[in-house]
Order: structure tokens, then sequence, then C-alpha cells
């Protein structure tokens, strides 16, 4: 069977399998479209919030930007996994007991304040849909490179599947199809990840290989690995390059950002009780740690497979000829098509700058004649190591898996937010249960289609945006909500005058550093050479929550005492007896 | 319902625990893995040293701990306190 077949029929099991969830899971009530009925086991919950979280990015990208930062980029693994803890013990359990639909809801009723609820849409609504738009686009090159159909078909295709379990099921559908969603991206990840680590270090279990001795050196793998790099003059992979007050920063705005983006938050209002979302906070990290445990030995053993790739007789050795690369096979006889498959989709360049017929990558940027893209790691990966044709079928699935089932997430809370918090909150607060039901339907449908639109049409800046997603959620969002649990002080006008100082603060620094609304060369300051220190505006998202904390604070203290019925509210939070009774409106 | 002082020595004693569970947090990430590499330089992983191990895996070890720590926790204080669902 060739390639092609064999991706067809493994990516169509899938799909087939997440429609059949879809027809399974309808919903019938805005309970169980907002929150699945709150009946998902902790560990179903747990599982979902993994596929929730894990993106594109995490699937796809991480392992490369470690493959080509080091230990640099350490913050992204840190990051991503901390912020959980701060969910579990911080945010969860609370707004679980809280007992309503949405994460604007909470900040409107808890600050008495209509304001503070749209503040929170707003940010709820540009971090989501900024993040929308990197699924939608990882969805047409997954379909471009693996199914040969083009970009706008493919997305086509992904868009009308999300649409069938979302607008149907709501979170019930996407729950039970993120479960599924996330079986197919952890073995679609592992499976590559165990061959490899095998290959390299003789261990099948590739978060132990990283810290193996390489078969072939007898040396460390990671010893090997910081040799070669080195040696070809590229910057170290070991040790610390960033400043350490960046690198605290950028941990902690993306740990604070986890926790504050809106659609992880509401997986937790769908499990049954207040201790349910303590321990599913716990199981989702469980499902999120079996990638990320194993990311870092991905990131480590594709680079040194590259760097072989191209030194076939080791390093200060001939380098790959181009009439090799031409051929498919080095002079040992590997097989080394994956080089040309991938140059053809423009991931990975090549030009013999020097004219000797060979291509050198090294460090030195006027030499270097390889340029790699960081999200062809992954996908590339089997291919590099010359594993069987199922295996890239697999990965193809689970890069999927990862992009719609993030999409899917998203767009809840989007259509959430529109339906629940403005028409149900502000526009139409007689809205029946059903015109509810019907608004929230409407409105995930126009939400995909406009993420369809955005897909196809992205614009430039869409990478550079989520820093901005994180900024927001980091800044405004969790700020705000922690304060509402954790303090009984902070009123009306200290959460919004919080949230608009961190959410300004915040903006502003980004713009400056990335251009005025992203637009090209409007930008005073360059990452490279930031405004303060050296934090760069991926880190400032930490530094605008502690603003945000700062004014909320300082606001509140100087104005009139929170009402007593506000106060009762904090108190009922805080104790999960109770629980099941707030369910509802 | 909880009466009130029982309520607030629950609520206390969940502090308690979040500020124990939370400087492990960041002694784990921002110490090992980030602040305190230089010092643990000297002990070696393969390959490389502790602190690296740190920050590309023990501290997520140590996170998955931590919240399972609290939850079992949170429950025995559920029911100490008798505010359990």
């Amino acid at each position: 069977m060739d390639q092609y077949t064999l991706n067809l029929l493994i990516v169509g099991a899938t799909f087939a399998l997440y429609i059949g969830i879809a027809i399974w899971a309808r919903a019938g009530s805005t309970s169980e479209f907002y929150a699945a009925g709150r009946g998902v086991h902790p560990v179903m919950n747990g599982m979902a919030t993994g596929a929730d979280w894990m993106s594109a990015a995490s699937f796809i990208s991480m392992a490369g930007i470690i493959a080509f930062g080091g230990y640099d980029t350490s913050a992204y693994l840190m990051g991503w996994t901390g912020g959980y803890v701060l969910l579990a013990m911080l945010l969860a359990p609370y707004l679980r007991k809280f007992g309503k639909f949405t994460v604007p809801e909470f900040i409107g009723d808890r600050f008495y304040s209509p304001t503070a609820r749209l503040v929170a849409v707003i940010c709820l609504i540009v971090a989501s849909v900024t993040y929308v738009i990197g699924q939608m686009t990882g969805v047409g090159v997954a379909f471009s490179r693996f199914l040969e159909v083009d970009k706008e078909t493919g997305l086509y295709i992904g868009a009308a599947i999300v649409f069938m379990y979302a607008v149907l099921g709501g979170m019930k559908g996407i729950t039970y199809t993120q479960v599924a969603q996330y079986v197919v991206l952890i073995v679609a990840y592992t499976i590559p990840a165990v061959f490899i680590s095998l290959q390299l270090t003789g261990n099948p279990i590739p978060g132990l290989g990283l810290f193996s001795t390489d078969v072939s050196t007898g040396q460390p793998l990671l010893a090997t690995l910081e040799g070669l790099v080195t040696d070809l003059g590229f910057k170290s992979y070991l040790s610390q390059s960033d400043t350490t007050l960046n690198m605290v920063l950028f941990t902690a705005s993306l740990m604070i950002g986890t926790a504050g983006l809106p659609h992880v938050i509401v997986r937790f209002f769908t499990v049954p009780k207040v201790a349910d979302a303590r321990s599913s906070a716990g199981w989702a990290l469980v499902f999120i740690a079996l990638l990320y445990l194993t990311a870092p030995a991905v990131a480590a053993m594709a680079r040194l497979n590259l760097i072989n790739t191209f030194y076939p007789n080791g390093v200060g050795e001939a380098t790959l000829s181009l009439a090799e690369i031409e051929a498919g096979t080095d002079a040992k006889g590997q097989d080394i098509n994956w080089v040309n498959n991938w140059a053809k989709t423009g991931l990975l360049k090549f030009d013999d700058k020097n004219g000797d017929g060979m291509i050198q990558y090294v460090g030195d940027k006027d030499a270097n004649e390889l340029t790699v893209n960081n999200d062809i790691m992954v996908l590339a990966n089997p291919e590099i190591a010359n594993l069987p044709g199922w295996v890239i079928a697999l990965v193809a699935a689970g890069g999927l898996a990862a992009a719609l089932s993030t999409a899917a997430g998203l767009l809840l809370a989007i259509s959430s937010a529109i339906s629940h918090d403005l028409i149900k909150g502000a526009i139409n607060p007689g809205i029946s249960e059903k015109g509810e039901l019907m608004a929230a339907r409407v409105s995930m449908g126009v939400a995909i289609a406009v993420a369809t639109y955005l897909g196809l049409n992205p614009p430039g800046f869409a990478a550079q945006t989520v820093a901005l997603a994180f900024g927001l959620a980091a800044a405004s969002l969790f700020p705000a909500i922690l304060m509402g649990i954790f303090s009984k002080r902070i009123n009306n006008k200290g959460a919004v005058a919080g949230m608009l100082a961190g959410l300004l603060v915040t903006v502003v620094y980004i713009f400056l550093h990335k251009g005025w609304f992203f637009i090209p060369d409007t930008n005073s300051f360059t990452d490279a050479d930031p405004l303060l220190l050296s934090i760069k505006s991926t880190s400032f998202g930490s530094v605008g929550a502690i603003i945000n904390f700062i004014v909320a604070y300082v606001v509140s203290n100087a104005t009139e005492d929170t009402p007593q019925e506000i106060q009762d509210l904090v108190e009922s939070i805080r104790i999960p007896k109770g629980a099941g009774a707030a369910t509802g409106h | 319902m909880a009466d009130k002082s029982s309520s607030n020595a629950y609520w206390a004693a969940n502090i308690r625990l979040i500020r124990i569970l939370l400087v492990i947090w960041a002694v784990a990430s921002f110490g090992c893995g980030i602040l305190l590499r230089p010092m643990l330089s000297g002990i070696g992983v393969g390959g490389t040293d502790l602190g690296f191990w740190f920050a590309q895996q023990g501290s997520i070890l140590v996170f998955l701990v931590l919240i399972f720590v609290y939850a079992a926790r949170m429950n025995k204080l559920d029911r100490e306190h008798g505010v359990e669902e």
C-alpha cells in the first residue's frame, strides 16, 4: 500500500470516529451544551483537558523549538505544565463551586459589575480568536502535506468535522471527541519517539533515553549532541544564553497565562464535584506530562539525527552532497528522501553558497547552507529515522487531532461568551433556554465560519499574536479571578481598574516591540534590545499581572467596602459543600 | 451549612497548605530549573547536570506530585471540617 493510501485510511478512520461520537453525544440543554451536564468523570475530563490544551503548538512546534533552542527553551516545558498547579489550587475548585457556565460570568457576578464582565468577554474573545487562527492554519498544513489536497479543501474538511460535533454536541460532544483525540495524538507522538530512542540509545522510554548512552559513540546522548553543536559553531544546547531575568519572567508568564486561558478553565466546570475539579487537574497534567516528558527527548534526538544526516561520516568529514540529496541516498546507502520531500514544502531549504557541491550545516550564518523550520522536526521525524509508512500516517492523524481538539475547545469558549455573556447576560436576559441553546449553536456556527476565513487568509502577524493571547490571559483574567476568590476586599472599581491597567500596559509593551496592531515597522524596540532591562515582549504577561494586582489593591482600599452579599458569595465558593445545588442558572 | 468559625478554620488550613505547596512549586521550577542551576552543576545526570534535568523533566514530575497531594489533603480537610459534598 502506498503512503498516500495509508495516510488517507488512518486519517479517515479517526474522522469517522469523531463523527460517530458527535451523533452519539448530542446536547439537549444549555447545561449539556456549556458544561456537558456536569457529568464528566474526572479522569475523562483530564484526558479531554489534555487534548484541549495540547494544540498544534505543543504537538508540532514545541519539540522543534527545543531542538534548536536547547536549555533556554525549557521555559515552554515548565511554563505550559506549571500552570496546572495554579489551576488546581487557586482557581478550578472554587469556580466549579460557583457553578456557572463561563469565566466572564464569574467576574461579572463577583465584582457585581457588567463592565467587568464585558472587559472579561473582550479579553476572552481576543485571546481565543488569536489562538484559533493558529489551529486552523495547522489543519490546512497537515492536510496539504499528508493528503495531497490543497490547503483550502483541507481547511473546509476540518471545519466541517468540527462543525458536526461542536454545533450538535456543544461541550458534551467536544468532551467525548477530545478523549478520542487525546488517544490518537499521544499514540502518534509516542510511537516514533520510542523507535528513535531504541535506535539511538537502546532504551524504549524516550524520556529516559534522553539521559542514556548514545550507542554509536558510547558517550551520554546529550554529551554527544553538545559536542556536535559546539564543534559546528552553534550555540550550546546545554548551557544558558538567555538572561536569567527574562527566563524567569517568561516561564512565569506561560504559567499564569495557562491558568488564565478560559477554554482550559471551563473544562473544570464539567465535573460533578469540587473534589473532582482538584483531582481532574492532576489527571490533566498526567496526560499532558506523557507528551511533555517525551518532547525534550524528541527534540534532542531529532537534532542529533539531523546533524548525522548531513554529516554521515561525522563532523569534520565530507558533508552530504547535492548529488546525494538528488539521488535520495547518502554515501552509506541510507535513504534520505525526506530531505527532498520537505524541501518541496519550503520548510527546509538548502543553498550551496560556496559552490562546492556539498551542503554545510554550521552555526556561522554566512557559511551555513541549510535552514530548517522548527515545525518539521516532529512531522519529519519518522521519515528521518526511516520508520514504516503507517507511523508517518499516524503522525498526520495526531497533528490533526491536536489542532482540531484545541480549535473546538476555543470555539466553545467564544460561542458561550457570545450567547451566554452577551446575549443572555446583556442584550436579552429574558431569553428562554431553548432560545439560548439556539443562540449558542448559531454563534458556534458563526465562530467556525470566522475561524475558517481567518485560516484561509491568515493575517501576517498570526505567529506573534500567541504572545498576545498569553499576555491577555496572564495580565487580565488570571489576577481578576484569583483576587475574586482569595480577597473579599477587592471591589468592582478595583477589579475593573486592575484588569484595564494590566491589559493596557501589556498590550502597549507588546505593540512597542512587535509593531502597533502588529503592523510591520511601527515598533520602537525589538525583543533583541527591549525597552525594560532584558524583558522580551513575550515575557511581559507576568509583569502585567503584577501591575493588575497592585492597581486593584490600591483602588479597592481607596474606595468603599464590598457589599455583604458579595462577601457571602466569596464565603460560599470557598467551601465545597452545596456545589450540587449551585448547578444551573 | 458549616458554622462560621469552622469554615474560617477550614479556609486557614487550605491557605496554609497552598502556601507550602507553592513554595515547593517555585523551588522546583524557578529554583532548581533556573536560579539554583549553577549551584547544582556539580551533580551530573546523563551527560548534563541536575538543573537541566529539573528544567526539562524534573519540575513536571514535581508538579504532578503536588497536585495529587493537594487533592488528597483537601479531601481529608473537607471531611474533618464537615464541608464535603
